[in-house]
C-alpha cells in the first residue's frame, strides 16, 4: 500500500517536473509546478511528515508561486522560445543523473538504513511538529538563528533596493 | 481489505453529511444576506418565492442551472473551466478538521470514528492555511483566462490582498497555538473546556477567572483577516463593482459564476467555524458542562454541544452581513497600509506578549 503510494507521488512528482520545463505556455509551466508541490506534500505524509507537508504548501505553493504567477500574467508571454539552443546540456545533466540513479539501484541493499530507525525512535510518541520544534530549539539553534539572520539581511536589502529610487526623486 | 473499505465507506457517508450541511449554510446564507440587508435598509427582500421568500435559494440554483453558459472570445478555455472548480474544491476541503461536535467516538463493525470531524490530524490549523493560500490560485486563474482587463485587475488585486491578510490570519492563531500547546482543532477546542472563562479570547488559566491569557486582540486581528481573506465589504475590491464591473468573475455566467459565488459563501463559513474553534470554545457551552448533564441525558449532550457550535457560527455570519450593510469599501492603498502597518505590529505584538505571560504563568 505505502509503496503502492511512493510510486504514484514519484511518477508524478518526475512527470511534472519534466513537463514545467517542457511546456510552451509558461502559465501552463507554472501549474505544473503547483502540481509537483502538491506531491511533494504527499511524498511527506507517507513519511509522516505532516508539518513539513503544510509547511511545503504554505510556503512553496502558497506564497512562493503566486508570486511566480503574477510575474508571468502580468509579463503576458504567450509562445516562448527559451529552450531551444539548451538542448546539448540538457542532455548532458540528464545523462549524469541517469547514471546516478542506476547506480543508486544497483547499490540499494548494501547499504543499511540506520539512520531512519534512530529518528523514528527519538520522535516517539510526541508528534512531529514538537519533535521539529524541540530539535530546531536546541541541537540546530546555531544553524536556525543564523539563517534567520540571513533572511533579515535578505528582508532588509530587499526594501533598501525598492526605496532607492523613491528617495532619490524626493531629494 | 474489508476495513479499509469499511474506513472509506465511513468517510465518504461523513464527507457527504458534511457537504450536504455547508451546502445548505450556503444557501441559506445566500437568502439571509438579501433579507437581513433588506431589514437593515428598512425593506423587505425578497418576497415572492414561497412564504416571506424563503425558498428564493431554490429558485436562484434552478435559474443558475439553466442559463447560458458562455465563454469570452480569446478566453483560455481549460483554465476557465479549471478556476471555478479550484476555488470550489479549496473552499469545500477545509471543512475536514472542523470539529463541528464534541470529541466522541463511535464503534462500527470494530472501528473507531469520530462522528463529528471528518480527520482529526495532528496539524489542522496548518491544514486550514494551506488551503486557504491555494484559494488565490482560482481566483488569479479566472481573472487571468477571461481574457478581461476588469477580471485580470481583480485577480491581481486579489491574489495581493488574500497573500498580505494570510500573514495576519498565521499571526494571530500562534497565540491561541501558545496556550492550548497543539495544532489539532480537536484538542484546542477541548482546552477551553468549562465555561466562557475559559475560552482563549477572555483566556483564564484552568484553575481561575482572571483574564490573564486574554486573545482578544488576537481575535480582532483574525476576524479582520477573515473579512479580507473572503473578499468581503469593506475588503471586497478584488470585485469592487463601482470600478471593475465584477471583478475576477465579470465574464462569468450560469453554473460557473454560481460556483464563484458559493465558494465565497462556503469559504466564509469556513473562516466562522475556525474562528468558532480557536477563540469562542467550539462546540462548549458558555457554562461548565452541558444542561442535558444536568438533568441526567448524558447520552443526548452531543446535541447541546452542535446547537452552540450552530449559534457561534451563524453569529459570525450575521457579524460578515453587517458588516456589509455598515462600512463602505476602503481604497487600495488604505487596505495594504490597514494590514501591514496597523494588523501585522498588532499580531506580532500579540506573540510576544502571550509568550511572556504563558511563560512567567504556565497553564498547569
Amino acid at each position: 500500500m505505502e509503496q503502492a503510494f511512493f510510486f504514484y507521488f514519484a511518477f508524478v512528482i518526475a512527470a511534472t517536473s519534466v513537463l514545467v520545463v517542457a511546456l510552451r505556455n509558461p502559465i501552463y509551466s507554472t501549474l505544473a509546478l503547483l502540481v509537483m508541490f502538491f506531491h511533494v506534500a504527499g511524498l511527506y505524509v507517507t513519511l509522516h511528515a505532516e508539518f513539513l507537508a503544510a509547511v511545503q504548501i504554505i510556503v512553496y505553493a502558497g506564497a512562493i508561486l503566486v508570486l511566480y504567477l503574477f510575474v508571468v500574467m502580468l509579463l503576458n508571454l504567450k509562445q516562448d522560445v527559451r529552450y531551444h539552443r539548451q538542448w546539448p546540456m540538457a542532455a548532458a545533466v540528464g545523462a549524469t543523473l541517469v547514471i546516478e540513479a542506476i547506480i543508486l539501484t544497483a547499490m540499494k541493499g548494501s547499504t543499511t538504513p540506520a539512520a531512519a530507525t534512530d529518528t523514528e525512535t527519538a520522535i516517539g510518541g510526541a508528534g512531529n511538529t514538537e519533535a521539529i520544534g524541540d530539535v530546531l530549539y536546541t541541537t540546530y539553534l546555531f544553524p536556525f538563528e543564523v539563517a534567520s539572520l540571513i533572511l533579515l539581511v535578505a528582508m532588509i536589502g530587499a526594501i533598501v533596493l525598492a526605496k532607492k529610487d523613491i528617495g532619490e526623486r524626493e531629494a | 481489505m474489508t476495513e479499509l473499505g469499511l474506513r472509506l465507506a465511513v468517510s465518504f457517508v461523513q464527507i457527504l453529511a458534511e457537504m450536504s450541511i455547508v451546502m445548505f449554510t450556503v444557501a441559506v446564507m445566500t437568502l439571509a444576506e438579501r433579507k437581513v440587508l433588506g431589514w437593515m435598509q428598512d425593506r423587505m427582500g425578497p418576497m415572492e418565492v414561497g412564504p416571506y421568500g424563503i425558498l428564493q435559494p431554490l429558485a436562484d440554483g434552478v435559474k443558475l442551472f439553466f442559463k447560458e453558459d458562455i465563454v469570452p472570445a480569446g478566453a483560455n478555455k481549460a483554465m476557465f473551466a479549471l478556476a471555478p472548480m479550484l476555488t470550489m474544491v479549496v473552499s469545500m476541503i477545509g471543512f475536514a478538521v472542523i470539529p463541528f461536535g464534541p470529541d466522541m467516538t463511535l464503534d462500527i463493525g470494530g472501528l473507531t470514528i469520530k462522528p463529528f470531524v471528518v480527520a482529526d490530524i495532528n496539524i489542522g490549523i496548518l491544514y486550514i492555511l494551506a488551503i486557504a493560500s491555494i484559494g488565490a490560485y482560482g481566483i488569479i486563474l479566472g481573472g487571468w483566462s477571461s481574457n478581461s482587463k476588469y477580471s485580470l485587475l481583480g485577480g491581481l488585486r486579489s491574489a495581493a490582498q488574500v497573500i498580505s491578510y494570510e500573514l495576519n490570519v498565521g499571526l494571530a492563531i500562534v497565540g491561541v497555538l501558545l496556550l492550548s500547546g497543539s495544532l489539532s482543532l480537536v484538542e484546542i477546542t477541548e482546552a477551553q473546556a468549562g465555561g466562557f472563562w475559559h475560552w482563549f479570547v477572555w483566556g483564564a488559566r484552568p484553575d481561575g477567572f482572571f483574564p490573564i491569557h486574554t486573545q482578544v486582540f488576537a481575535f480582532v486581528v483574525f476576524v479582520i483577516a477573515g473579512v479580507a481573506e473572503t473578499n468581503r465589504i469593506p475588503f471586497d475590491l478584488p470585485e469592487a463593482e463601482s470600478e471593475l464591473v465584477a471583478g475576477f468573475f465579470t465574464e462569468y455566467s450560469g453554473m460557473k459564476f454560481a460556483f464563484f459565488v458559493s465558494a465565497e459563501y462556503a469559504s466564509m463559513v469556513l473562516v466562522s467555524c475556525v474562528a468558532a474553534a480557536l477563540f469562542l470554545g467550539g462546540w462548549n457551552a458558555p457554562y461548565p458542562g452541558t444542561i442535558f448533564e444536568y438533568i441526567g441525558f448524558q447520552q443526548l449532550a452531543w446535541i447541546e454541544h452542535i446547537v452552540w457550535f450552530a449559534a457561534k457560527v451563524y453569529f459570525f455570519l450575521f457579524m460578515f452581513i453587517w458588516l456589509r450593510a455598515t462600512l463602505p469599501r476602503l481604497r487600495y492603498d488604505q487596505l495594504m497600509r490597514f494590514g501591514w502597518k496597523v494588523l501585522l505590529p498588532i499580531a506580532l505584538a500579540n506573540i510576544i506578549i502571550t509568550a511572556l505571560t504563558v511563560y512567567f504563568f504556565p497553564r498547569g
